[in-house]
């Protein structure tokens, strides 16, 4: 049997999993695994061509917020919501990130200016505390009731199957565009350039041009995962949806799974799911920032010794046990 | 005459790549030796082989008597090695002064800054003129002439000169190998590394023919400068 | 009326200058080792929050004298800086950038979870009451005054370090040409494991300063961390006079934006004029070094 075939089976079984009634928790976390996997994998567009970005975080914000205030404040639908906040991300992203392409402000300059940047949205969102609650969080006002557990106009529904086969058809199309980016000549563009920005310029390839779109891509997807976190919990606040915490856990998941790999920062996000719920269960919430402190040390030790993730150490090693034969 | 340094068969390379085969070569104490031979000799892999700038990966290199293959890089130059590099490579951002006193930075060499500075100052008045100026900003004769000054700090009993004439214009170049003479009278051990054969010739000893790692020749310098192979391969004599 | 208006705004700049030179310390530390190593802290402001919390714990629970706690401080930070590198930075130093950001992440995480796990969200204070001092119509905190002067103090000092002795010289050397330091007797390992004590020292100073002035908890990184990131860049990071600067003029927008509107905004109006001189002048972010 072919990869294809394989793959194609293993997704059917997938979809066909909450045609089984696996129960609301179960359920939840596949859920959480497919968005998480959705928005790391729409992170890893940019990581893996050398753009590392430490704040996405604020495009996850951009995206959670502006739903849930515009439905709120003014009952806009989250679709029309959805569309204003793509709009935003795009103009910050471009704000961004077309000084630094321009200038060539690369690297460490990159990593510390999106910091700062999930940071600023941060404390916009804390700032605007009558409007958003602060570090309090904010619900989007409900519009389901008890005959009503679905509403498309509204982007509620309670129930999680439905929400199942949205969030994998996002996760889906995020591993349609990873795949798209990859072959598409941007990719060798890209690859030119971080290796060699003035090589890849005199062969006539537009580097901010095609850095730009690929940066603004990866912070539309992230912002729709922002949205898509907004209305499936039905809960926000700023520590969870912007700022350095976050922002930093989406790098961490990409590079535990493995950043140059389709599947990767899917494997990452499942596996630090996994990690926090395990913890949960094992310690309990008694013990506060136990799962952040094994966090913390994971990631150490996963970037001294084992800095291609999970699946690209395991594919590595498949592949010279394979050349060995 | 003692014997200073002494290389026995040493192999060096980066890597996977080797780029010295069994070099012999001999420096006793008040000589002036040339290493030549052409682009790609192995020449400046030489000199960072001695300074332990690189690994060497076979042979021994003694320094008065001792071997020294297991000597860390930074302390070469307590055995008493000291090398201008090629390039220059002086602290573009520090003044003339300060990268003179990055050459006295050995505890032993700090004892005796005062002294060596004058000593330097007055090989070099040029130098003290500009004592303050950023090393980066002088010319590249005035740069050569800093580079030597700083080797000297240190108070050397062997001073290691790769290339000294590079890029250098035919005038300051003269200067150069004069100033060399006048190390050498003033009782230094030199081993320089040259490409520019005419010149060093008539300023060493005797002299080594470095070719693709292997010694080819050796010999006094007047000899080398009489050999047919050297003379139609090297300097475009018949 | 106006006249008022004019001394509360004088006060805010003022206000502004002080705590400029605090951020000025804070800038010096991440500068440094960025100069000298090439890497980027980016738990910089955790290990002040450790200095912190040492300092307190030392003081408020055990009952230490203030000076020894806060001696005892900066040597603790000092030594953290140094056992930061040689131990996570070290294994990944010839590694990708990203790598040695990502371990400094790593350690911010697991710095604020410890902090965490150990003294809790609770915010801590040493209880050390510094009375205001009086300008005219103006109250300036002396804990500020003392901060600034200190942190001033520091700055010199470390100035003269690396001007007027031979390390000094070393450490500003071996950012312009690291090869051939071995050359001079100099082994780069040690530079790195000094300068990772230098800059853990000047964290733990800044520890001092702000523990007198704020209280601590696990996440209080936040509160300067960032900002110290973007004053770094603005000044060109590893470009010591440039970091002093920015330092100055990012206090500035906090102090003054703060005035005029809530503490937040201040920090988003420093970030909107960050990006604007990113627009405007990139050469101002061009460090020193490539």
């Amino acid at each position: 049997m072919t990869m294809r075939s394989i793959s194609l089976i293993l997704l059917a079984a997938l979809a066909a999993v909450p045609l089984f009634g696996p129960g609301n928790y179960p359920l939840h976390l596949m859920v959480m695994g497919l968005l998480w996997g959705f928005i790391y994998t729409s992170w890893s567009i940019m990581g893996r061509l050398g753009m590392v970005s430490f704040g996405h975080g604020a495009f996850l914000g951009i995206g959670a917020y502006t739903v849930v205030l515009l439905w709120n404040l003014w009952g806009i639908s989250p679709w029309i919501g959805a569309l204003v906040a793509l709009v935003i991300t795009v103009v910050v992203a471009v704000m961004i990130g077309y000084p630094c392409f321009r200038f060539k402000i690369v690297g460490h300059y990159f990593a510390l200016t999106t910091l700062a940047l999930s940071e600023v949205v941060r404390l916009i969102i804390v700032g605007l505390r009558e409007q958003t609650g602060g570090s309090l969080g904010i619900t989007p006002k409900s519009a389901l009731s008890d005959g009503v557990t679905a509403s498309v106009g509204a982007l509620q529904f309670s129930s999680k199957a439905v929400w199942f086969y949205l969030m994998l058809g996002c996760w889906l199309f995020a591993l349609y565009v990873w795949h798209r980016v990859d072959r598409s000549m941007s990719r060798m563009a890209l690859e030119a350039i971080s290796e060699d920005e003035d090589a890849a310029a005199s062969v006539g390839i537009n580097v901010n041009r095609t850095k730009l779109s690929i940066t603004v891509l990866s912070a539309v997807m992230t912002c729709l995962g922002g949205v898509l976190y907004a209305q499936y919990q039905q809960y926000v606040n700023p520590e969870t949806v912007s700022g350095i915490g976050i922002s930093l856990q989406m790098v961490f998941g990409v590079i535990a799974g493995g950043m140059f790999v389709m599947l990767g920062p899917t494997v990452g996000a499942v596996f630090l799911m996994l990690l926090s719920e395990g913890l949960r269960v094992l310690i309990g919430n008694e013990v506060l920032g136990v799962d952040i402190t094994i966090y913390g040390l994971l990631l150490i030790l996963f970037i001294i010794y084992m800095p291609k993730g999970i699946l690209g150490t395991a594919l590595d090693r498949v592949q010279a046990g394979g050349a060995k034969r | 005459m003692t014997t200073m340094l002494k290389l026995q068969d040493v192999t060096a390379g980066y890597g996977t790549f080797q780029a010295l085969f069994g070099v012999s070569l001999e420096v006793k104490a008040g000589e002036a030796i040339a290493v030549i031979g052409p682009n790609g000799a192995g020449k400046t892999t030489l000199l960072r082989a001695i300074s332990k700038l690189i690994p060497v990966t076979g042979g021994t290199l003694e320094m008065e008597g001792r071997r020294y293959n297991d000597l860390p890089s930074h302390e070469i130059i307590g055995l008493g090695i000291a090398q201008v590099p090629e390039g220059r490579r002086l602290f573009p951002r520090l003044t003339v002064e300060d990268n003179l006193r990055m050459g006295a930075f050995l505890p032993d060499a700090r004892a005796h800054f005062a002294e060596r500075l004058d000593y330097v100052y007055s090989l070099f008045p040029r130098m003290k003129e500009r004592r303050l100026q950023m090393a980066g900003t002088m010319s590249g004769g005035e740069q050569q002439m800093c580079a030597i000054g700083r080797a000297l700090m240190s108070g050397p009993k062997l001073l290691l000169l790769d290339e000294p004439s590079a890029g250098l214009a035919p005038v300051i170049v003269q200067s150069i190998f004069d100033l060399i003479r006048r190390i050498r009278s003033e009782g230094y051990t030199v081993l320089i590394v040259e490409q520019n054969i005419q010149q060093v010739l008539k300023v060493v000893d005797r002299a080594y023919l470095l070719e693709t790692g292997h010694i080819r020749q050796s010999g006094s310098a007047a000899e080398l400068l009489d050999s047919e192979e050297i003379r139609r391969a090297y300097l475009g004599l018949d | 009326m106006d006249q008022i208006f004019d001394i509360f705004l004088l006060e805010a700049v003022l206000n502004g200058v002080l705590l400029g030179g605090l951020l000025a310390l804070l800038a010096l530390g991440l500068n440094l080792v960025f100069g000298v190593i090439d890497v980027v802290w980016i738990c910089y402001a955790e290990l002040i929050m450790v200095g912190m919390y040492a300092i307190w714990w030392l003081h408020s629970a055990m009952g230490v004298h203030l000076a020894l706690a806060f001696v005892a401080g900066i040597l603790l930070v000092g030594v953290l800086g140094a056992c930061l590198h040689q131990f996570i930075i070290r294994p990944v130093l010839s590694a990708e950038p990203i790598n040695q950001l990502l371990v400094t992440g790593g350690v911010l995480f697991f710095l604020q979870a410890i902090a965490t796990v150990a003294f809790g969200v609770e915010f801590r204070n040493i209880g050390v009451r510094l009375p205001g001092v009086n300008v005219g119509d103006m109250n300036f905190s002396l804990a500020r005054m003392i901060a600034f002067g200190v942190a001033l103090a520091a700055i010199a000092a470390t100035y003269l370090f690396l001007t007027r002795t031979y390390m000094g010289t070393a450490i500003r050397a071996i950012s312009q040409d690291r090869t051939i330091m071995p050359l001079m007797g100099v082994n780069p390992s040690r530079i790195y494991l000094l300068t990772s004590f230098m800059g853990g020292a000047l964290a733990g100073l800044a520890a001092c300063l702000l523990v007198l002035q704020y209280d601590v908890h696990p996440a209080i990184g936040l509160s300067f961390g960032p900002i110290t990131f973007l004053i770094c860049v603005l000044g060109g990071l590893g470009n010591l006079i440039g970091g002093f600067v920015a330092a100055f003029v990012f206090a500035q927008f906090i102090s003054v934006g703060g005035f005029f509107f809530q503490l937040e905004w201040g920090y988003v109006l420093a970030f909107l004029f960050f990006i604007v001189v990113m627009f405007w002048k990139p050469e101002g972010l061009l460090s020193k070094r490539k």
